[in-house]
C-alpha cells in the first residue's frame, strides 16, 4: 500500500513543481528580469592587504594605534564603539596610565546620575567603561544625520561581507557615478544628501566622505597620512574591535593542529596495529 | 583503558595463519596503543582547562578591581557603606572617644588579636575601612547608618547570628571567628581613598 | 541480544564482580560498544560517522552548558551577552566558536551518516527501527539547531525565527493562532527567545535519549556492512573493541582536524555577516537565508511559486516537511531484497544523481530567490520527490542485482568486501554485469 500511495504523492509533488516551473519560465520569457544598478555596478571590496589577514597573520600594533587615532578624530563623533571598553585599548600597546588618560579625556562622557539630585548627568570615562555612544538613542542619531543612522562600528568588520576590506574600500571608494551608470540607470544618480560609492550595497550612501585629504590626521610615528593610509589604518583598527582575540585564536589553532596531527598519526598506528593480520 | 588492549579477545577461528609474532614486536606495538590512548587523555585534560577557566572572573569583573571614594563628607562618628567588587564596605570616621575605647582593650583578650593601629593607616587612625561582610557567614552587619544597632561594643552588630564587633570592627562576642576584614587601600589625597 | 559467539563479560577484578552483581553497567557498556559486540569485519570508513555524531553531540552539550553560564536569554541583552562572551569571558571566544562550528560539524557528520544509510540500504529490514529512530534524532537536531541560531539575537536570528514560525501560518484556519502561540506574541521577542533557550537546552538531552534507543535497536540485528549480506558465523565478525574503537579513534582524529581548522582559522566562514548586527524588528536583511544545513529544505520551500488548488505557500510548507517525512516510509518504498548499492547498478546511478541533486538544492537554497535559482530548484525538488516516491519503488521491479557474495568473509578474502573506499566503488563498477 505504501508504494502506490507514495507514487501518487510523488506524482502530485512533481506535477505541482513542474506547473510552477512552467509559469516561472513563461514569466521569465515574457518579462525577463531587469538588470539592476546594484547588480551591474556594485563592486566587491578591494584587498587592503592587512597584516591580520591570512592563516597566521597578526595585528600591527603601530597601525592599530594609528587606526584608533583616525577613529577618534574622524569617526567617533558619529559612530559608537559600544561593545569595546577603554581597558581593551591596552591590547593596542597603550600602558595602563595612557588608557586612563584616553578614557578621561574622551570627548563624549558616560551617562550617570547626579549624586545630589538624582538627575541624569554625565561623568568622565574610566578604563572599565565601554566607549560611550555619541547619541543618547536612535532618534537623536537620526535627527542629527538627515534621518540616516550611523551604525555602531564595534562589529562592522564582521557584520559585512569581507568586512575589513569593505571598510577600506568604502572609505576610499567615493567618486562621481560613472557615465555608463548614469546612461543605463538614470535613477541611480545620488539624491539629496547621498553620495555615490560603488562598494556600498545600493551604491548611494548617506555618509559624506569622511577621509578626504592627506594630513587630515597627524600621525606621531612619522607615517605619511595619505587618504589611502588612513583608510587602511582605520580598517585595521576596526578589524581589531570586531575580533580582538584573533591572535590568541590563531596561535591556539596552530598548537591544536599540531597536537591533533600527532594524535592522528598515533591513532593510525594503533588502528593498523590492532588490525594487523586481520583480513578486512 | 590501557589494560584492555593487552587482553586480546579470543579469536574463535583462526582465519589466516598469522605470522609468528616476536615477543619484542608485540610489546612495541602495544606501546603504540597505550601511547595513543594516553595522548588522547592528555588532550582531553588540556581541553578541559579553558572550560574550567571560563568560570573564573571575566575581564569586565576584573576591571572593577579598584575604586576611588571621596570621604570628605563623612563627619566624625559617621560611617558610609560603599561597594567594592560587588561587596559592601564600611568607611567609618571614628571619634576620639571610639579610638580610646578601642585602644583600651587588652589585645591578648581578643579572639583575633589586632590593635586599632594595625587596622588603620598611619596618621589616619580615625579612618576605619573594613569589609561590611560578617566573617561568620557573610551577612552585612548593622551599625553604619544612623540609629542602627551597633551591638554591645559600639561598633557593628550582625543580626544573622548575633556577632558583636567593637569600634575597631574586631569580633568581641558571637560566632564570627575573625575581625571584619580590612581591604587593601591607600589615601591618594587627604579626602580620596583608593580601595583595591 | 548478540551473536552466540560474542565474548562474555567476565570481570576478574573482585570489585567489578561485586559491581556486576548489583549494577551491571560495565556489562552493558561491554556488550554495547566493547569486546562483547561482534561487528562485521568489513566495515569501511563510512561506518565511522555514527560514533563521530555522538562525539559531536558530546562537544555541543559540554560547550553549550558552559556557554549557558554566561549567556543571558533576554531580548534586551542577548546580543550584548554574546559579545560579552566573545570579549570578556576567559576563553569565551573559543567556547562560542566551538559551539557554532560544532553544530556545522554535527550536521556534516550526520548527513554523511544518513547518505551512508541510503547507499548501503541500512534502512531495510530488519533495521527499519534503527532508521526511524535516526530520523527522529535528525528532526530533533534540526529543531535544536534552529532554536540555537535564534539565541544570539542577531538579524538572521530574528528574521529566521520570524520566517520559520511563519511557515505554520500557512496551515489553514489554525495556522495563525499556532504561530502566535509559538512566539508568545505577534513577532519574535522576549517570550520567544526565552522558550527557545529553554527548549534548546532541553532537546539535546532528548536526542541523547533517542540515541540510546537508536543503538539499542541497532544491537538487535547487529550492524550492517558494505556487502549488505547477513553475518553467517564468527568468521564474519570481529569484536567492536579493540577493532572498531581503534578505527573510530583514527576517525575522531580526522574529525577533530577538520573541526579545528574551521574553529580556529575560519570561524565565521559558515555563518552570515548579518548575524553580527543586532536584531532589528523594523528592518529586514536584503536576503534571509538559514544556516547552510537547512539550505536544501529551504530551496524546496521556495520552489513552489504558483497556487494550484492549494496556496503556493502551503505547498511549500507541505513539501518541505514532506521531504523529511517521506524518509520515514523509505523502508517500505524500496522493496529490493538487496541492501547494498554496490550490487544494485541502477539504484547506484540514481543514488549519485540524488547526491548531486541535494547539493544543487543546497546551493540554490543559499542563493537569493531569483532566476535562474528558482527554476533550478524546481527541477531539483521534482527529482528529489521523484527519486524517493517514484524511482525507488519502481527500479526494484526491473533491476537485476549483481551476484552477492556467499559470506562476508568470502567477500573479504576476495577483496570485494567494499571495506575500503576505493575497492568499494571499484568492485561494483568493474564487476561484470553478469
Amino acid at each position: 500500500m505504501v508504494r502506490p500511495i507514495g507514487i501518487l504523492a510523488g506524482l502530485g509533488f512533481v506535477a505541482v513543481l513542474l506547473w510552477s516551473l512552467v509559469w516561472g519560465a513563461v514569466a521569465f520569457i515574457q518579462e525577463p528580469p531587469q538588470p539592476t544598478a546594484e547588480h551591474e555596478f556594485h563592486k566587491h571590496p578591494r584587498d587592503a592587504g592587512l597584516s591580520s589577514a591570512g592563516l597566521l597573520g597578526k595585528y600591527d600594533r603601530q597601525q592599530l594605534q594609528r587606526g584608533f587615532q583616525v577613529y577618534k578624530e574622524v569617526c567617533a563623533a558619529c559612530h559608537g564603539l559600544k561593545y569595546v571598553a577603554f581597558r581593551d585599548l591596552q591590547d593596542l600597546g597603550y600602558s595602563e596610565a595612557e588608557v586612563k588618560a584616553i578614557a578621561d579625556q574622551w570627548a563624549i562622557e558616560t551617562p550617570s546620575v547626579n549624586p545630589e539630585t538624582g538627575e541624569a548627568a554625565t561623568r568622565k570615562n574610566l578604563p572599565a567603561d565601554n566607549f560611550p555612544s555619541p547619541y543618547p538613542n536612535e532618534v537623536a542619531a537620526r535627527a542629527a544625520n538627515n534621518n540616516a543612522l550611523p551604525p555602531d562600528l564595534s562589529l562592522i568588520a564582521k557584520a559585512r561581507h569581507d568586512g575589513s576590506n569593505y571598510v577600506y574600500s568604502l572609505l576610499t571608494g567615493y567618486r562621481d557615478p560613472s557615465p555608463e551608470l548614469l546612461r543605463e540607470f538614470p535613477d541611480s544618480k545620488p539624491g539629496q544628501g547621498l553620495y555615490h560609492n560603488p562598494y556600498f550595497a545600493n551604491l548611494n550612501i548617506a555618509m559624506p566622505p569622511p577621509i578626504v585629504s592627506e594630513g587630515q590626521v597627524t600621525y606621531t610615528d612619522g607615517t605619511r597620512p595619505t587618504v589611502d593610509q588612513m583608510s587602511k589604518d582605520v580598517a585595521a583598527f576596526l578589524t581589531w574591535t570586531a575580533e580582538p582575540k584573533l591572535e590568541q585564536r590563531k596561535s591556539a589553532g596552530l598548537a591544536s593542529l599540531v597536537f591533533i596531527l600527532v594524535f592522528c598519526f598515533l591513532a593510525w598506528g594503533a588502528y593498523k596495529n590492532v588490525w594487523r593480520g586481520e583480513p578486512h | 583503558m590501557a589494560t584492555t588492549f593487552e587482553e586480546h579477545p579470543d579469536r574463535k577461528t583462526a582465519l589466516i595463519d598469522s605470522a609468528p609474532q616476536e615477543e619484542q614486536g608485540v610489546r612495541r606495538r602495544d606501546f603504540l596503543n597505550i601511547a595513543a590512548v594516553a595522548y588522547a587523555g592528555v588532550g582531553a585534560g588540556v581541553i578541559a582547562l579553558p572550560l574550567v577557566n571560563s568560570m573564573n572572573p571575566d575581564a569586565s569583573v576584573r576591571a572593577l578591581a579598584s575604586i576611588d571614594v571621596d570621604v570628605s563628607a563623612i563627619e566624625p562618628g559617621q560611617a558610609i557603606k560603599s561597594v567594592w567588587r560587588k561587596q559592601p564596605i564600611f568607611i567609618r570616621n571614628l571619634t576620639p572617644q571610639e579610638i580610646a575605647e578601642a585602644n583600651a582593650v587588652p589585645v591578648s583578650s581578643l579572639r583575633d588579636p589586632q590593635t586599632l593601629a594595625e587596622r588603620t593607616k598611619e596618621g589616619k587612625a580615625n579612618w576605619l575601612i573594613t569589609m561590611a561582610v560578617c566573617t561568620h557567614l557573610g551577612c552585612v552587619p548593622l551599625g553604619a547608618a544612623e540609629g542602627e544597632n551597633k551591638g554591645e561594643y559600639g561598633g557593628y552588630f550582625c543580626p544573622c547570628h548575633g556577632s558583636h564587633y567593637d569600634t575597631a570592627a574586631r569580633i568581641r562576642k558571637g560566632p564570627a571567628p575573625l575581625n571584619l576584614e580590612v581591604p587593601d587601600y591607600e589615601f591618594t589625597s587627604d579626602t580620596v581613598v583608593r580601595i583595591g | 541480544m548478540s551473536f552466540p559467539w560474542a565474548n562474555q563479560y567476565n570481570p576478574k577484578n573482585p570489585f567489578m564482580r561485586w559491581m556486576d552483581d548489583r549494577l551491571p553497567l560495565p556489562r552493558l557498556v561491554y556488550n554495547a560498544v566493547g569486546a562483547g559486540y561482534p561487528v562485521p569485519r568489513n566495515l569501511n570508513y563510512f561506518w565511522n560517522f555514527g560514533v563521530l555524531a555522538g562525539a559531536a553531540l558530546a562537544i555541543q552539550i559540554v560547550t553549550g552548558i558552559v556557554l549557558a553560564m554566561h549567556y543571558a536569554a533576554n531580548a534586551g541583552v542577548a546580543f550584548q551577552s554574546v559579545e560579552h562572551i566573545m570579549r570578556n569571558v576567559n576563553g569565551g571566544w573559543f567556547l562560542r566558536y566551538a559551539h557554532a562550528n560544532g553544530a556545522s560539524m554535527f550536521f556534516i557528520v550526520v548527513y554523511l551518516h544518513i547518505f551512508r544509510g541510503l547507499y548501503y540500504g541500512s534502512y531495510k529490514a530488519p533495521r527499519e527501527m534503527v532508521w526511524l529512530l535516526g530520523l527522529v534524532i535528525f528532526l530533533l537536531m534540526m529543531a535544536t539547531a534552529f532554536m540555537g541560531y535564534v539565541l544570539p539575537w542577531g538579524q538572521m536570528s530574528f528574521w529566521g525565527a520570524k520566517v520559520i514560525t511563519g511557515l505554520f501560518g500557512a496551515i489553514p484556519l489554525v495556522g495563525e493562532p499556532i504561530q502566535i502561540w509559538l512566539l508568545g506574541g505577534y513577532a519574535p521577542d522576549n517570550a520567544a527567545l526565552n522558550r527557545f533557550f529553554s527548549l534548546h537546552y532541553l532537546l539535546p538531552f532528548v536526542i541523547a535519549g533517542v540515541i540510546v534507543l537508536h543503538i539499542w535497536a541497532l544491537h538487535i540485528p547487529g550492524s550492517g556492512n558494505p556487502t549488505g549480506i547477513e553475518v553467517k558465523g564468527p568468521q564474519d565478525t570481529v569484536p567492536f573493541h579493540p577493532y572498531y574503537t581503534a578505527k573510530d579513534g583514527f576517525g575522531l582524529g580526522i574529525f577533530l582536524l577538520v573541526f579545528a581548522i574551521l574553529l580556529f582559522f575560519a570561524p565565521n566562514y559558515l555563518g552570515h555577516p548579518d548575524n553580527y548586527i543586532e536584531a532589528n524588528p523594523l528592518s529586514t536583511p536584503a536576503h534571509i537565508v538559514p544556516e547552510w544545513y537547512f539550505w536544501p529544505f529551504y530551496a524546496i520551500l521556495r520552489a513552489f511559486t504558483v497556487d494550484f488548488i492549494l496556496p503556493a505557500k502551503l505547498w511549500g510548507v507541505l513539501a518541505m516537511f514532506g521531504s523529511i517525512l517521506l524518509l520515514f516510509f523509505l523502508p517500505w518504498l524500496d522493496k529490493s531484497p538487496v541492501r547494498s548499492g554496490n550490487f544494485r547498478p541502477k539504484f547506484k546511478m540514481f543514488f549519485w544523481i540524488l547526491v548531486v541533486d541535494v547539493l544543487i538544492l543546497g546551493y540554490c537554497g543559499g542563493a537569493p530567490a531569483e532566476e535562474p535559482y528558482v527554476m533550478i530548484s524546481q527541477v531539483a525538488s521534482a527529482y528529489y520527490f521523484a527519486h524517493f516516491l517514484i524511482i525507488l519503488p519502481l527500479i526494484s521491479l526491473s533491476e537485476r542485482p549483481l551476484p552477492l557474495p556467499n559470506s562476508i568473509i568470502e567477500a573479504v578474502l576476495k577483496g570485494k568486501s567494499g571495506s575500503t573506499l576505493s575497492t568499494g566503488t571499484q568492485t561494483a563498477v568493474s564487476a561484470p554485469a553478469e
